[in-house]
């Protein structure tokens, strides 16, 4: 039901151009939420939404995080990548790190993190021991702590979505 | 507000260029991923900001509803881009792996050898 809801806003708010919304966009927007739903549903059937999210602490937290160490870390690491491209040198390798976080939503947002600054990669998690497999553009250490990949991305993600 | 829209369409389009220069200058998938994947969302957020400030500024002008839209629906393409684009970049490195591309000149790859210590096939 939620998702059905946020699809078919979502779609007449993109086709939403000042004025009045025409009666077959909302059919449209009707139809398309509920197929979205229907496929949500049978790929993963025990799905649920926690309402943590609606916590307006967390979405503050992470407009914060958004536009504080995020953006921060993607502006240096993009430079950093940036710098590689141009001269070449890459000391690439896969290695493991410990999140240590529970929720599943807080390990999606931090693997999206790790994958959006440039220089990492999460190429895998293990459900089991909550570890990301990172593939890490200049590994400097074979067995580093989470705070050698992304700082205090963890710290976030558990005050975020935890 | 031009010279504003052109430094930012200017740093978009470098990032955007470097993205691409860095498929033919990495060696293997999982490092072509971090330039393509990367710099083009950087240098897109960057050009999609141009937009944005293009469609704020064209609103105050005259008040017309359909720049204050451009801007939102801008808006609404960046945080789908940021989405998808990490979500993407983690689904094509994943699989890449699980069907036995290796990372060349890799100094270390736990993923390889946690699949094996589970008896998994690493081709």
């Amino acid at each position: 039901m939620v998702i059905f809801a946020a699809s078919a806003l979502m779609y007449l708010l993109l086709v939403w151009a000042g004025g009045a919304i025409e009666w077959i966009e909302i059919v449209i927007a009707v139809l398309f939420g509920g197929l979205i739903s229907i496929m949500a549903k049978r790929w993963n059937p025990n799905i649920t939404l926690r309402h943590s999210w609606l916590n307006p602490v967390r979405l503050l937290r992470f407009v914060v995080y958004l536009f504080g160490p995020f953006l921060m870390a993607l502006i240096h690491a993009n430079l950093d990548v940036a710098m590689r491209v141009i001269t070449g040198k890459i000391n690439p390798g896969i290695v493991r790190i410990p999140t240590g976080l529970a929720s599943d939503g807080a390990l999606t947002l931090l693997a999206n993190s790790i994958t959006l600054t440039p220089g990492t990669l999460t190429v895998d998690a293990d459900d089991e021991s909550r570890d990301l497999y990172i593939h890490w553009i200049n590994v400097t250490t074979e067995t580093p702590d989470a705070s050698d990949i992304c700082g205090t991305f963890p710290e976030w993600a558990r005050r975020i979505a935890e | 507000m031009v010279a504003v829209i052109g430094i930012l369409l200017g740093i978009g389009l470098i990032f955007n260029v470097l993205g691409t220069v860095s498929l033919y200058r990495f060696p293997d998938v999982y490092t072509r991923l971090h330039g393509t994947t990367k710099c083009t969302t950087f240098g897109s957020l960057f050009t999609s900001a141009a937009v944005v400030v293009y469609g704020i500024a064209r609103y105050f002008e005259g008040f017309e509803g359909r720049f204050f839209t451009l801007s939102l629906h801008v808006t609404v393409a960046i945080l789908a881009l940021l989405i998808s684009n990490a979500t993407g970049a983690n689904a094509i490195a994943r699989a890449a792996h699980r069907s036995g591309i290796m990372p060349l000149h890799a100094v270390v790859d736990r993923l390889a050898e946690d699949e094996k210590s589970r008896g998994r096939r690493v081709s």
